[in-house]
């Protein structure tokens, strides 16, 4: 399911979240309201995470992440290095990257087996991702935008682009993904998607000016109404056992 | 295909509009355009009524602070001046008008409605555009020179009084042929008819000033003015005055006989004493019948010294004829108008067939006399004359006649009870009540002037003279027998312009 909330009267909450599948990064606010809301939804489930990173709150904007491990910029100092080693899972590969472009949130968009990255991220960085994420690559633009970070949300089940994509790029993308993609927007027509919401394989949180249309859209797109957190790895079996046999 | 790169075609998707989740195109809002309008209201703060005020007297509005300017209803200048009122408004709130139009509205309904269509941008770069109608309501309100003459529509500031002191109308028969042809009294607000003269009233000095000028040039005129304070606001140093001009016109009109006083005659060369004034303009022309001796005074001339006539044409006297001997040599040209000496042999008509009584005279007029023939002249035989300047002249010896014009009367008899071909314009004068005696005296004298005109072309160069359509050319015309009555050529005539409805209107045909 898709939720509702808010940072400090702020609608756009992807910028101060990230969500991945296997752990929740939640900027440090003034009141508890915000990581609230993210501990009710996911606490049972996997760890939500209170840092910085660069002694900024624009966390979600910085690094890039999904189960595999997650990405910093180079700003980002070597006590919340350590932090973030400390409090996520063993397997969450957690690497620092010397990259100009040090908004990798804004960079690259990515779920658990591809990336999207910006044109003119360095090689390195390139193989970083490769490695550290586990996913395959793509330079891309999406709708004419080279922030690729900021104009798509992506999970393993479906994705939401820029609405300004044309049908042939939309086309290409999912070719690429191996995900349905779809052009919408959140907060009330707001076309920078990464910025007003967050997603991983099983819920969603939006800003709460998302209309119940746009949220619609999320969750049909999302695939968040039948999903579960133990629903994936039920189905994930399904297919597991389907190539044993 | 361009430059040999291959480029890619984009379709342009459809995304839900954020609000209602019908499928759109996608915009700068990610709303359809029904959410947008339903969200924002762009002619909020702007103004929907205002007020214009107008003039219902001369249909005009009020440009503040304080210009009037005509406008006819429903005009691309009316739609302008209301357009001009809003663009404040509309700037102010960042709006931008694309169109315009009137919506109609009963002209008396006192409302000015208009659509107008703005665009404005409202959130992140949409423009959205929409119509609304303004309505202006005329709220009447009285422009200063329309409430000044309201307040008083006799209200003037100039008043010229012009004057001739004789005992007929003539001259002003004639003066106001001239002020129509020239259109000189258009901007008088009233003319009044008074006593041996006229009043014209204007609601400005410089229209008098004007008509005055008018007046030095078609007449030798005499001229003072006066003012008289009204009102005075020693605050901001206005003065309020009114104007009076006096205008007089010296009492010498056409075929008087004037007997000039010694000093005059003197400067002018010995001239008469004894003269016939034969023309009156701008000068004075003067002719002494006896010798063809003439000259001009100008205004100055005659009102350094000025006379007046020993006899005027009131007191012409019919002659008959008898004989002519033309004096060859005495021939002379005054301003177009041929003049031969003569001696004649005259008797009054009123003495024909009763005495014997013969003149024998000297006459300026042997050009157009002969035996047989009647002619208009002054009686000095049986004239009793009090004039002081004749007085003067001791020694002097009197001629028994002086004539001054050739008479048509007699045939004149025969065309009688007969329309004349062509009429005359008048202006509109305020005439008091008078007896039926001065009624009776100003259509004899009217009924004088129109001979004149018709037997002195030079008279009626400079007036404008109208074909009479009640006028039927006779079949009586061509048997008159010798010399006709001096008649106007209908060359000369003028078509009246009249637009009235019922018939075609004629073309001024001015030759």
């Amino acid at each position: 399911m898709a939720t509702r909330l808010q940072f400090e009267n702020n609608c756009e909450v992807g910028v101060f979240s990230k969500l991945t599948n296997a752990y929740c990064l939640v900027a440090i606010g003034g009141s508890e309201n915000f990581y609230s809301a993210f501990e009710a939804e996911l606490a049972d489930v996997i760890p939500v995470v209170k840092t910085s990173i660069g002694g900024t709150r624009i966390i979600g904007r910085l690094c890039v992440g999904n189960k595999n491990g997650l990405l910093l910029p180079h700003t980002t100092t070597d006590q919340e290095l350590q932090h973030l080693r400390n409090s996520l899972p063993d397997q969450v590969v957690v690497q620092r990257v010397d990259e100009r472009l040090s908004a990798l949130g804004n960079c690259i968009a990515c779920n658990d087996h591809v990336a999207l990255a910006h044109t003119d991220l360095d090689k390195e960085t390139e193989e970083l991702i490769a490695d550290v994420l586990g996913v395959e690559v793509f330079r891309q633009t999406i709708a004419g935008n080279i922030l690729v970070g900021s104009y798509c949300a992506l999970s393993n089940r479906g994705g939401l682009v820029h609405p300004h994509t044309s049908i042939e790029d939309l086309d290409e993308l999912s070719t690429l993904l191996q995900v349905p993609l779809v052009a919408g927007t959140v907060n009330r027509g707001s076309e920078v998607i990464a910025a007003g919401m967050t997603v991983n394989d099983w819920t969603a949180f939006c800003g709460s000016d998302t209309t119940a249309t746009e949220l619609s859209v999320i969750e049909s797109v999302f695939k968040l109404r039948e999903a579960q957190p133990n629903a994936i790895a039920n189905e994930m079996r399904k297919s597991l056992i389907d190539s044993y046999v | 295909m361009e430059n040999g790169m291959f480029t890619v075609h984009h379709t342009i998707g459809s995304v839900l509009c954020c609000k209602c989740g019908i499928q759109m195109q996608p915009n700068a809002a990610n709303m359809c355009v029904k959410c947008l309008s339903s969200e924002n209201n762009i002619t909020e703060g702007l103004l929907k009524r205002l007020e214009l005020k107008h003039c219902p007297e001369c249909d005009s509005y009020l440009q503040p602070p304080r210009n009037w300017i005509k406008l006819q209803l429903e005009s691309k200048e009316l739609l302008t001046f209301c357009l001009k009122k809003l663009q404040k408004n509309l700037n102010s709130n960042k709006a931008r008008m694309v169109h315009a139009e009137f919506i109609w509205t009963e002209p008396h309904s006192k409302r000015i409605k208009v659509k107008v269509k703005v665009q404005k941008e409202i959130l992140n770069g949409v423009i959205l555009e929409q119509s609304y109608p303004v309505e202006y309501i005329q709220r009447d309100q009285m422009c200063e020179p329309c409430s000044r003459i309201q307040a008083n529509p006799d209200q003037w500031v100039a008043a010229v009084q012009l004057r001739q002191h004789v005992s007929h109308r003539r001259t002003f028969f004639y003066l106001e042929q001239l002020i129509l042809k020239h259109d000189a009294a258009a901007s008088a607000i009233r003319i009044k008819e008074t006593d041996q003269g006229i009043d014209f009233f204007f609601s400005n000095r410089s229209h008098g000033v004007k008509f005055v000028e008018f007046l030095g040039k078609v007449a030798p005129v005499k001229g003072r003015h006066d003012k008289q304070l009204v009102s005075h606001d020693p605050k901001s140093n206005n003065y309020n005055y009114k104007y009076t001009f006096s205008v007089e016109i010296p009492p010498i009109c056409r075929e008087d006989l004037i007997c000039l006083p010694p000093k005059v005659a003197v400067s002018l060369g010995n001239l008469g004493p004894l003269v016939i004034c034969t023309k009156v303009s701008s000068s004075i022309a003067l002719l002494d019948p006896f010798t063809l001796r003439h000259c001009f005074l100008d205004a100055d001339q005659y009102w350094r010294a000025s006379f007046k006539s020993l006899l005027t044409s009131r007191e012409l006297v019919e002659y008959i004829v008898l004989d002519v001997e033309v004096i060859r040599s005495a021939e002379v040209y005054i301003a177009g108008t041929k003049y031969v000496l003569a001696e004649a042999q005259v008797a009054r008509v009123s003495d024909f067939g009763k005495n014997d009584t013969i003149f024998s005279i000297k006459t300026h007029l042997g050009h157009i006399l002969s035996p047989g023939d009647y002619a208009l002249g002054y009686d000095l035989y049986g004239a009793n004359t009090n004039d002081i300047e004749l007085d003067k002249y001791r020694g002097l010896v009197l001629p028994e006649a002086v004539l001054v014009k050739k008479s048509y009367e007699e045939k004149r008899q025969k065309k009688r009870s007969k329309p004349r071909s062509w009429k005359l314009k008048s202006l509109s004068m305020e005439v008091d009540d008078k007896g039926r005696i001065e009624q009776d005296k100003k259509t004899s004298d009217y009924e004088q002037f129109l001979k004149d005109i018709e037997e002195n072309p030079e008279l009626r160069f400079n007036l404008s003279l109208y074909r009479n359509k009640e006028y039927q050319q006779s079949e009586m015309a061509s048997v008159t027998d010798g010399e006709e009555v001096p008649s106007v050529p209908l060359d000369e005539l003028l078509a009246d312009l009249d637009l009235s409805e019922d018939e075609d209107g004629d073309e001024d045909m001015e030759e």
